[in-house]
């Protein structure tokens, strides 16, 4: 399979007066072309910030310590995200034109004092070459693309004049405006009603058709990828623990913490006596011993192994899964130096 | 038409009759005339059983954190009547008490919010933040108090090493908890939980939802369950009640209602939301639009320009909240002939 995006050992720790927050910590990841990959976790486990460094958008004091993103170009050459310099060109090639993004609550992304369609506008003439009228009867098609009523009048208008789902379409006419080969969503509809949320992923999908996109989903709203996704990355603790198709990974997980996870959500189709929660919470990802990440919380933990090393990332019937019940190889050590 | 069969023959705690509650209406300052009044609770009656948890689910906008308020007093009514059973066997109008009274009857409700991080106060240690409602309402002082307080915070699952530390040292979960052991402190006989797990990690949000079942069963506690997430609905709830722009629409017992829902917009809700199940793969049914603005609602009935079942009969008129079969109100022309998905 061709890839669009190939992700190796992605480190981005914050460095802060405490010690050091490792938040994401040696993760691997493929987006297939036209792929949809869902990521999912908890808060805490790293997933938005793993999604901010594959556009570079992590900001001191967090920083990229490690890893490759290698990422197919539109004209078919390759490009490691993670070498250049922060100020490079290139990066400003690739945000929103290559890869872009849609954040999760539209208010904020977009700013209060300037119209939605100068906004997009604006993103539009920084990778193309319109007139500034073009650039307007391009803008306002793309709004009525993405099912915005009116678009011509939308154009003018402000953030806080439009519903949360108007904004949350802006936002997505937004992030196709220079048909990118990816599209990164992180909590894409988590600040939306259920109705409008069906809506949003089915214009989404309609578009990935369309535009022939990766999509790449970072929620922690199982239904979401259930229905949504070919892929899943679980993580936790700023570790994948388990990769695999969405099928086998909701019908058989492996990990511990998956079928934790899949134990704890009511289902609207049956009704549970009780829900089995996970007990305590996640831990804090600031100098974390080296153990595997679920020690803490697992009902299957071996002490005397689980405790004494990070296990590795193995294959294990059709998928990849980080756990000592199936395999006894360890993470290698990371030597890292600060 | 109240919805008060609950099938159990218990006795309802609360009784809510013909609430409204309408913002900028003429009443007040300002003088707007109350046809732009925006109505967030518009003529809304229904029961809540002894020891019953009734959830309210709606989209936003839909007034369900409206009608929460306005049951424990912390805005008013327009119009409408809430009556509250206390322990002795009498009813009181909450609506019409006020001062002294109104202060009395206080302790036999709480609310606990969704945000555990706004709700508590951050410069009172979790110790203060529990006893507070004790000593405003007078119930205990002192070591009375404290020994209240402890007993709360370990229901909930916290000892005594936490009761001096402040709400930053807690995580969410923990700090929902906080919030449960506050609204349980003074013995109350009805919870409005305002979106109470919504904030919360699945993990997280599976042990409160467990404790929050616990109490119930422990201490006999009615839940007006204020949320949007069907699925955790359907866990918790007895019954359920559905709002759509300040209106009930369905009102039934839980089974009844995912089962077989019998209003459209029930069904829209149901239909829309992803389930955590690859295998269940069902035809979607994405509603048109957005929801209606309260300020200015459609005309008849308020969910017809959405609807994929509407009629000229639904722009036109009003349905009325009736009966369908036992235990199941809907505010639909057409509940019976429809043949509505469910779960």
């Amino acid at each position: 399979m061709n890839s669009s995006l190939t992700v190796k050992n992605l480190r981005t720790y914050f460095f802060v007066d405490e010690g050091i927050v490792k938040a994401v910590d040696g993760v691997d990841l493929t987006v297939g072309e036209a792929e949809t990959v869902g990521v999912i976790g908890e808060s805490g486990c790293g997933k938005s910030v793993m999604a901010r460094s594959l556009l570079r958008l992590v900001v001191p004091p967090g920083e990229i310590v490690d890893g490759s993103a290698v990422l197919r170009r539109k004209d078919g050459s390759q490009v490691d995200i993670f070498s250049a310099p922060p100020s490079a060109e290139m990066l400003r090639e690739i945000r929103g034109n290559e890869m872009s993004m849609v954040f999760q609550e539209p208010m904020t992304a977009f700013s209060p004092v300037h119209t939605v369609g100068f906004q997009i506008s604006e993103m539009v003439a920084a990778h193309s070459r319109m007139s500034r009228k073009e650039n307007r009867e391009y803008v306002i098609d793309l709004l009525r693309r993405v099912g915005i009523s009116n678009p011509a009048q939308r154009y003018d208008e402000y953030t806080y004049q439009l519903s949360g789902g108007m904004r949350q379409r802006a936002m997505i006419a937004m992030a196709i405006s220079c048909s990118p080969k990816i599209i990164i969503a992180d909590e894409p509809t988590t600040a939306l009603d259920v109705t409008i949320q069906a809506q949003i992923l089915d214009l989404m999908k309609e578009l990935q058709r369309q535009n022939n996109m990766a999509l790449v989903y970072i929620t922690h709203d199982l239904g979401l990828v259930a229905e949504n996704v070919d892929r899943v990355y679980v993580m936790y603790l700023g570790r994948v623990v388990e990769v695999g198709a969405t099928r086998d990974i909701f019908v058989n997980p492996l990990h511990p913490y998956t079928q934790k996870l899949l134990q704890a959500v009511p289902r609207l189709a049956e009704r549970q006596e009780r829900l089995a929660a996970i007990e305590g919470t996640v831990p804090s990802a600031l100098n974390p011993p080296a153990q595997c990440p679920f020690f803490s919380r697992c009902d299957k933990a071996m002490p005397g192994t689980c405790d004494r090393a990070i296990p590795a990332l193995t294959t294990q019937a059709g998928r990849e899964v980080r756990c000592f019940l199936y395999s006894q190889e360890q993470e290698a050590t990371n030597d890292w130096q600060f | 038409m109240t919805g008060s069969s609950d099938g159990t023959g218990r006795e309802p705690i609360l009784k809510v009759r013909h609430l409204k509650r309408y913002f900028g209406s003429s009443k007040g300052l300002g003088g707007r005339s109350s046809a732009s009044a925006l109505r967030a609770v518009d003529d809304v009656s229904f029961d809540v059983m002894a020891g019953e948890t009734l959830a309210v689910v709606g989209e936003s906008g839909s007034g369900k954190t409206t009608l929460g308020r306005v049951i424990v007093r912390a805005d008013r009514a327009t119009d409408g009547e809430v009556w509250l059973k206390l322990a002795d066997g009498t009813s009181l109008d909450l609506t019409k008490l006020e001062g002294r009274r109104l202060r009395a009857v206080r302790p036999n409700m709480h609310m606990v919010f969704q945000d555990p991080y706004s709700a508590l106060e951050p410069r009172m240690t979790v110790q203060d933040i529990v006893m507070e409602p004790i000593i405003y309402n007078r119930l205990a002082r002192g070591a009375d108090a404290l020994e209240r307080a402890r007993a709360a915070l370990e229901m909930v699952g916290l000892q005594d090493r936490h009761m001096q530390l402040y709400p930053h040292a807690f995580s969410g979960g923990q700090r929902q908890r906080i919030g449960i052991a506050r609204s349980l402190v003074c013995n109350p006989r009805l919870i409005v939980c305002d979106e109470a797990v919504s904030a919360l990690d699945v993990s997280i949000q599976a042990q409160v939802l467990n404790l929050l079942q616990d109490m119930q069963g422990n201490l006999g506690l009615s839940y007006v369950f204020i949320a949007h997430n069907l699925a955790v609905v359907r866990h918790i709830a007895h019954r359920v009640a559905v709002m759509y722009v300040g209106k009930l629409v369905e009102l039934s017992s839980t089974e009844q209602l995912f089962s077989r829902p019998r209003h459209p917009y029930t069904e829209a809700l149901l239909s829309a939301i992803p389930e955590p199940d690859p295998d269940r793969k069902s035809a979607r049914k994405v509603l048109r639009g957005e929801t209606a603005n309260p300020a200015n609602p459609p005309s008849g009935c308020h969910f017809h320009p959405r609807c994929p079942y509407a009629t000229d009969r639904c722009a036109a008129e009003v349905p009325a909240l009736r009966e369908v079969r036992p235990g199941q109100l809907a505010a639909c022309h057409y509940a019976e002939d429809l043949n509505l998905q469910g779960v």
